[in-house]
């Protein structure tokens, strides 16, 4: 365990240390010159209208909710690959099920048309 | 839930200063509304206290990518309300340099809606060949961007041996580089997919909305000034006039495309139909004459201060000269009162009238439809406003 | 149990590793432009050192000596927390590439990978969704609407593309047998790449990858002609910076690991036959290894300066309903074909 996870541990803190250093010393050698129009969010050279954390288009939730669901399915896969040859043709019978389920979801979200931007 | 959009006055998108506030709900727009005016310079009126000479410059800031079309437009106006008849050699000048000036429009719109899909490297391929165009402007008439080309009556002096040449020498170059651009983009799969049905209108609402000009002609109807009323000899030339089916953004695309090769078509058959002859018509009362001759002689030296001072008396009337612009038809109507400047003139101007059938062509598609819709209708900003 | 000299030798490892990765993503910058330049037939950046190769080094001074500018309606900690993040996944994904083989030094075997995971696949993976974090939160953090439906973009078309990734990892899983990128590339000997057991498997991967390094034609989120500067539209200086270079990071790893997974790694073919010493082996591996990753760069940079992009639901329409069940039919075609065998 040490062997393989240290390095990872030295990696992660020598990229800290590159990352926060380098935002540090940006900060500290970079001019800064307040403005009020500078400091304004870029909107096409008129002032900005309200907060652009407003509620969003749901399609988009839709999308990252069908990412979970099909994540979590492909994740589910992994565990036979890696033991597949024992498991023969059997496991492969049941990991064919249970892609066919899958794939009858991804039938169902399609005739939905959810994948569909268009109105 | 939606959210209210700004494409403009300062986006990437919007080539020149334009406004378009749209809504949209996620990708979709649901609304969309346009502002103009942002570089509206009056020309109009301004233009009621110059003498007809000094007119020939505002038009150079109407659609600066083709200035040309826009200046010998003009001459041509003034022409007709004078009545004068230009000799062949003249019309045959005025065309090279028109079908020049439509070109360097047309590669311009053409390939910056190659950017605005993603695709940047075509657009240099043929912008370096808009740089030969102003070549042969600067040799020409010293100008490059805003020509100011020509007199009324004819040309200031004949073409020389290096525009002749630098105008060969483009007839070949850019018909490679054109084809290459064409290879790059006419048949990728992308472009297409991103350009098909991007932004139709149809030949109806088209023609419903004054439509001219590629934009009309990619909707279907075979509408162009060149021929329905020939003006400065085109009659003379053989050439077709693309139309597309759908007036979407790909068609748009494929009728500039084509209308490219017309024109070099074009340029080739007036420059070997060219007639010998005078360089201008024998308009003494606009045509400044010679210098040497103003050094010399009396009325020569009358002429010419009459001429700069624009103190000439015209004909009391009316007249409407269109000609075939980048866009579209370019119309001049010009009311005299016998004055030394116009009384009214008034720019029919075809990127004004594209513009306001943008909002109806764009709601319902999804935002990057109205990036590439916007840049294949080509609205140049100085046109839209003048 | 605590080995001093493993501890200086993955030190140094470490440090090589993330010096040669920052050098060759800044000048994967200049390469690009140089590339474009070529493409174009212009000619370039030339006027930082001969040919511009001092160009790099000139923006990343350039780059640390700008005004880090943070908007007024910015939440300021996520707006810098924003690039650190993406900068700090594309650099932690270099830990289980393996550069080349094992060295023999002052009598030591020496690895030449930072770490070599028994889980290295998952990792990538999780690196790969971790990315998304620093885009969405810069994204969010400038209180921009053009960054925000950027942001979005980004998040919802890398989401997407990930599934199918997952899925022709999955098929090259059940043909090597192992999550371990080391031993994925130890069975690839000599000629038998796994790009010829997983033809397609490695097209949908390729796709995946520049969808998930946002390149043309996958460059929606930051597409300048519709949505100005994407999500990075408020950044400057530094932070800007990170993000930009963040990108060729990940172009730089994406590339590697394709090579690893796909293209044999370090492997050379017929240098088993020649019999040379066991460190001048390694060392013609990591200099192959390099070579190709350095065409895949090259691939990356052809195609932006080539293709157009795609439309938003375009993209979407290829990740869903094109890449995803080819890749569950490459999947099961597979498991039946090794089964076979």
């Amino acid at each position: 365990m040490f062997t393989v996870y240290f390095p990872l541990l030295m990696l992660l803190g020598a990229v800290l240390l590159f990352v926060v250093a380098t935002m540090a010393l940006t900060h500290l050698v970079g001019p800064k010159r307040a403005s009020v129009h500078k400091h304004e969010a870029f909107e096409c050279g008129i002032p900005s209208q309200g907060d652009a954390r407003t509620p969003f288009s749901v399609q988009y939730f839709v999308i990252a909710i069908l990412f979970v669901l099909f994540d979590v399915e492909i994740i589910f896969l992994y565990p036979w690959a890696m033991e597949f040859r024992s498991l023969g043709w059997t496991g492969f019978f049941e990991v064919a099920l249970f892609t066919s389920v899958v794939c009858l979801g991804f039938f169902y979200i399609y005739r939905h048309r959810l994948f569909s931007f268009k109105k | 839930m939606t959210v209210i959009l700004n494409l403009g006055p300062t986006h990437p998108a919007t080539h020149g200063v334009f406004q378009n506030i749209i809504e949209i709900d996620g990708e979709t727009i649901l609304n969309a509304d346009s502002t103009i005016g942002y570089i509206h310079r009056a020309f109009e009126k301004l233009a009621e206290h110059r003498p007809y000479y000094q007119i020939t410059p505002i038009t150079d800031r109407l659609n600066y990518c083709s200035s040309p079309i826009n200046n010998i437009g003009w001459h041509l106006t003034v022409e007709k309300l004078l009545g004068v008849k230009t000799p062949k050699r003249v019309d045959y000048m005025r065309v090279i340099i028109m079908e020049l000036a439509r070109i360097s429009d047309h590669l311009i719109c053409n390939s910056i809606l190659g950017v605005d899909t993603g695709a940047f490297s075509g657009f240099l391929y043929l912008f370096q060949h808009r740089e030969k165009i102003y070549e042969i402007y600067e040799e020409i008439c010293g100008a490059r961007l805003t020509t100011n080309i020509g007199r009324i009556g004819g040309f200031e002096r004949d073409f020389n041996d290096v525009a002749h040449r630098k105008t060969l020498e483009f007839l070949d170059e850019f018909s490679v580089a054109l084809a290459e651009f064409e290879s790059l983009l006419n048949r990728n799969r992308i472009f297409m997919d991103r350009t098909i049905g991007a932004g139709p209108i149809s030949a109806e609402r088209a023609l419903n909305y004054g439509f001219t000009g590629p934009n009309l002609r990619a909707a279907g109807v075979d509408y162009d000034v060149r021929v329905t009323t020939p003006y400065s000899s085109y009659e003379d030339f053989q050439f077709e006039i693309p139309i597309g089916t759908q007036g979407d953004t790909y068609d748009r695309y494929m009728v500039r495309n084509c209308e490219m090769w017309q024109s070099l078509s074009i340029i080739r058959q007036a420059i070997e139909k060219m007639p010998e002859g005078p360089f201008h018509a024998d308009v003494p009362e606009f045509y400044l004459p010679p210098k040497q001759d103003v050094y010399q002689y009396m009325e020569a030296l009358i002429y010419h201060f009459k001429v700069v001072m624009g103190e000439i008396p015209v004909p009391v009337g009316e007249v409407y000269q269109a000609v075939e612009g980048g866009n579209g038809e370019l119309g001049f109507y010009l009311v005299s009162d016998g004055g030394r400047s116009p009384f009214r003139l008034h720019f029919r101007r075809p990127s004004f009238i594209a513009y306001q059938a943008y909002p109806e062509m764009i709601t319902g598609g999804l935002l990057s439809d109205a990036i590439v819709t916007l840049s294949s209708l080509n609205v140049i900003a100085g046109e839209l406003d003048a | 149990m605590f080995d001093f000299f493993f501890i200086i030798e993955k030190l140094i490892l470490i440090s090589a590793v993330l010096g040669i990765t920052l050098f060759i993503a800044a000048y994967s910058t200049l390469a690009e432009r140089k590339l474009a330049a070529f493409f174009q037939d212009r000619i370039g950046p030339d006027r930082a050192g001969p040919f511009g190769l001092l160009q790099p080094l000139a923006d990343g001074l350039k780059f640390l000596f700008k005004e880090a500018i943070i908007p007024a309606k910015a939440d300021r900690f996520l707006f810098v927390l924003g690039p650190s993040l993406s900068m700090l996944a594309a650099c932690m994904a270099c830990a289980v590439i393996p550069w080349g083989p094992d060295l023999m030094l002052f009598g030591r075997t020496v690895a030449l990978q930072i770490t070599d995971l028994s889980v290295g696949l998952l990792y990538l993976f999780g690196l790969v969704s971790f990315g998304v974090y620093g885009v969405m939160i810069g994204g969010w953090a400038s209180n921009n609407k053009y960054s925000l439906l950027s942001t979005i973009r980004a998040s919802s078309q890398m989401i997407s593309y990930e599934l199918a990734m997952g899925l022709s990892l999955i098929a090259l899983v059940l043909t090597t047998g192992t999550l371990s990128i080391r031993e994925i590339v130890l069975g690839q000997p000599g000629w038998h790449w796994n790009i010829l057991a997983q033809p397609l498997g490695f097209m949908i991967f390729i796709v995946c990858a520049f969808a998930e390094t946002n390149r043309v034609p996958f460059d929606l989120p930051e597409c300048e002609t519709e949505l100005v500067g994407g999500y990075h539209t408020e950044y400057s200086g530094m932070q800007l910076g990170f993000y930009l270079f963040a990108e060729y990071i990940n172009m730089f790893i994406s590339s590697a690991v394709m090579t690893c997974l796909y293209f044999g790694g370090f492997q050379m073919p017929f240098i088993a036959s020649l019999g040379l010493p066991q460190n001048v082996v390694a060392l013609f591996g990591v200099v192959f290894f390099f070579v190709k990753i350095l065409m895949f760069l090259f691939l990356f940079i052809w195609i932006r300066w080539t293709l157009p992009r795609f439309r938003y639901d375009q993209l979407m329409r290829l990740g869903w309903t094109g890449l995803i069940p080819l890749a569950i039919i490459n999947l099961l075609a597979t498991a039946v074909f090794q089964l076979c065998n």
